[in-house]
């Protein structure tokens, strides 16, 4: 058991040009049914050995693509995610960096109301290492199959809390990159409740940023209805205020999204807040541990 | 990224926003030209990107030439310092020439449009405490806030903006004029993909004319490539010069005040976390640098270059998860610049990921002086020790 995605996962790779296709081949190679790609004008040729679409509902005919992975450059982007939605898929994985909000909050108010489940933009996209599913761009192999969920805002340093669990011999059941920027489809709450009601998953981590309220919101769920262990971490204590550091959404505004802030919020709420994000997968260990006794 | 006052208003003056009348000036003797043009009073107001410039003494009313040539060479050339600046304060260096207003039974009130992350969707705001420090408003008063959401598919209403001026006390009989203007500033917002839209004050003169008599307006960067105009709007000089230089290689670099240990990462995320671990083992971070997914080592040799631009870094940390950055690249490129740019400060280096052993033997092996850490924690403590201990 995973969530989002799992060993039925049909992945479909929208932006097959260079980025697209190195990384549709490494999820090929780690597992994942990557069953083709659309390029528009492309259309009945093969890159890779992967058959390639005009449009993403021919895509979906023709293969039976449940799952979208979006390389298209930021100016087209949000087009492709809403063309994935347009042709019913459920899980749609938004890789690119750099998309415009105003675009990001035209392509959020069109999937209201539709089944789709966005993930990202500007994410490492979300990977199921125990059912050999990866639709993203992390290192598939620093990952290993087991009961911690992980959601976070950012890329490397998920990377970096799944090596240290995988170090410690905690499996993962699913690790979401939700993404840096302000506008995204699937949130940490969201991806909390899911977590929640999966039952292979036993622990959860949740890594956070400055910036925004999403974490404070998250807390105030597990505070309600988590009765997992869930640890934290919220990157840019040191952060200053006003500037944006990085992400697009990783900034301080108006004296809000402080990482001190976010802490307090999340300890309050029953969550096992490490200050280090060396300390991640000891937390974790910890974590487990307690419970088991 | 942010502009000046004066060419917010330009912009928005482009949407048909009611402005005040006034110029930009560099020189005294421009702004004296630009003062017998708009007629006296006038008022001077300095070009910064901050706030708060008028407690600063950044604003000031000159009555005659005279006065306009003495005000605007005093200020031109100044370090202002406001609570927006920090303490080093920012160096004028174009001022606002603007027409005087007759302040006497105006009303001024506050405007500002901004995606709500929440909700994600534009917002609306509205404020009858016009002039003040917004954030102070909305700690003490949140109800004095009006807002309202706007639905992207079809922008924003007119019953709208007739809440919002209601909402604000306007009278009836300028009604019209505040939802002209209130569209306005909405088509404004969109069309520059800007990422804030402040008008504070808004001003409603005796007469019953609206106005923005102050006009912050930032942009969304992501949306810059397609408005080539807006980007001509930016100074370097309101920029730090580090980071101007690390955004030609699109390298992310951020100074920090008072810092004395370089750091070089790989991703927004684990380069905060990174700040992070440093300032726990009692250090304290010089900068932000996120070299990107995919930095080849032309760009390790910018992001060291700019690193060591900055005097007050006395150690570097280089922390590098290679996931699809391979380490045995990074170290070839680590290698090169430590050699080409005669690094004279410790390195530490720590690297996780693919082709890790590679890496760290092909360090070992350059006969450089690098310090290797297995994980963040003793990279810290390690980088922290050999720019001088904690601090």
């Amino acid at each position: 058991m995973s969530i989002l995605v799992g060993a039925d996962t049909r992945v479909l790779v929208q932006g097959m040009g260079k980025h697209g296709t190195f990384h549709a081949m490494g999820c090929r190679d780690y597992g994942t049914k990557v069953v083709g790609g659309v390029t528009p004008g492309k259309g009945g040729t093969k890159v890779e050995g992967f058959p390639i679409f005009d449009g993403v509902d021919e895509a979906v005919r023709k293969t039976g693509a449940n799952c979208s992975m979006i390389f298209v450059p930021p100016a087209g982007a949000a087009d492709a995610i809403m063309e994935a939605a347009d042709a019913g898929i459920p899980v749609v994985v938004c890789i690119t960096e750099g998309i415009p909000t105003l675009d990001m909050v035209k392509a959020a108010a069109y999937l209201e109301g539709k089944p789709t489940r966005l993930i990202g933009p500007n994410c490492p996209g979300i990977i199921s290492p125990r059912d050999k599913c990866k639709v993203g761009i992390m290192p598939g192999h620093i990952h290993m199959g087991g009961s911690v969920g992980v959601v976070s805002r950012s890329g490397t340093l998920t990377y970096e809390a799944v090596a240290q669990l995988t170090a410690l011999g905690i499996g993962q059941s699913t690790c979401i990159g939700i993404g840096g920027d302000p506008i995204i489809g699937t949130n940490h709450t969201e991806a909390l409740e899911l977590f929640n009601k999966d039952r292979a998953t036993r622990a959860i981590v949740m890594i956070g940023e400055i910036g925004g309220s999403a974490e404070e919101e998250a807390a105030a769920y597990v505070k309600k209805h988590v009765k997992k262990p869930v640890v934290g971490f919220i990157a840019g204590q040191t952060a200053p205020p006003g500037r944006r550091m990085g992400h697009a959404g990783a900034i301080i505004s108006g004296g809000k999204g402080t990482a001190d802030e976010k802490m307090k919020v999340m300890k309050a709420a029953g969550i096992h807040v490490v200050k280090s994000p060396a300390e991640i997968g000891a937390a974790v260990a910890k974590a487990l541990g307690a419970k088991r006794k | 990224m942010k502009i000046h006052e004066y060419q917010g208003k330009s912009v928005l003056a482009q949407f048909g926003v009611p402005v005040p009348r006034g110029k930009v000036a560099y020189t005294a003797g421009e702004a004296v030209e630009i003062g017998k043009e708009l007629g006296f009073p006038v008022v001077v107001k300095a070009q910064i990107h901050a706030g708060g410039r008028g407690k600063g003494g950044g604003v000031k009313l000159a009555k005659s030439p005279e006065e306009c040539e003495q005000i605007a060479k005093a200020m031109l050339g100044m370090t202002l310092k406001t609570h927006q600046t920090g303490p080093e304060g920012r160096v004028v260096r174009r001022v606002l020439i603007e027409q005087g207003m007759d302040l006497q039974g105006s009303k001024e009130m506050y405007l500002a449009i901004l995606v709500d992350r929440a909700t994600e969707r534009p917002v609306f705001m509205a404020s009858a405490a016009g002039g003040m420090d917004i954030e102070e408003v909305a700690a003490k008063d949140p109800k004095a806030i009006l807002k309202e959401a706007i639905d992207p598919t079809v922008g924003f209403q007119p019953f709208q903006a007739r809440k919002l001026a209601f909402g604000l006390g306007l009278p009836a009989a300028v009604l019209p004029h505040a939802v002209t203007f209130m569209q306005a500033l909405y088509r404004a917002f969109e069309g520059v993909d800007a990422s804030l839209l402040e008008i504070n004050p808004f001003l409603k003169t005796k007469a019953g004319d609206l106005l923005a008599l102050d006009a912050k307006v930032n942009f969304d960067d992501n949306a810059l490539y397609r408005h080539a105009a807006l980007r001509e709007l930016r100074d370097f000089d309101e920029e730090d010069p580090l980071e101007v230089e690390a955004s030609k290689y699109n390298l992310n670099y951020i100074k920090l005040e008072g810092g004395n240990v370089g750091c070089m990462v790989n991703g927004a995320g684990l380069a905060m976390a990174t700040m992070d671990i440093i300032k726990l083992a009692g250090g304290s971070p010089a900068n932000f640098l996120d070299v990107g997914g995919g930095a080849n080592a032309e760009q390790i040799r910018n992001a060291f270059r700019i690193l060591l631009m900055d005097k007050e870094v006395k150690a570097v940390l280089i922390n590098i998860f290679g996931g699809i950055l391979r380490c045995d690249v990074l170290a070839e490129g680590v290698i090169a610049a430590v050699r080409d740019l005669h690094v004279k400060v410790p390195v530490v280096v720590r690297m996780k990921g693919n082709n890790e052993e590679k890496g760290k033997e092909m360090l070992k092996a350059s006969g450089l002086n690098f310090t290797a850490a297995d994980d963040m924690t003793q990279a810290a403590r390690k980088v922290v020790a050999a720019a001088g201990g904690a601090r």
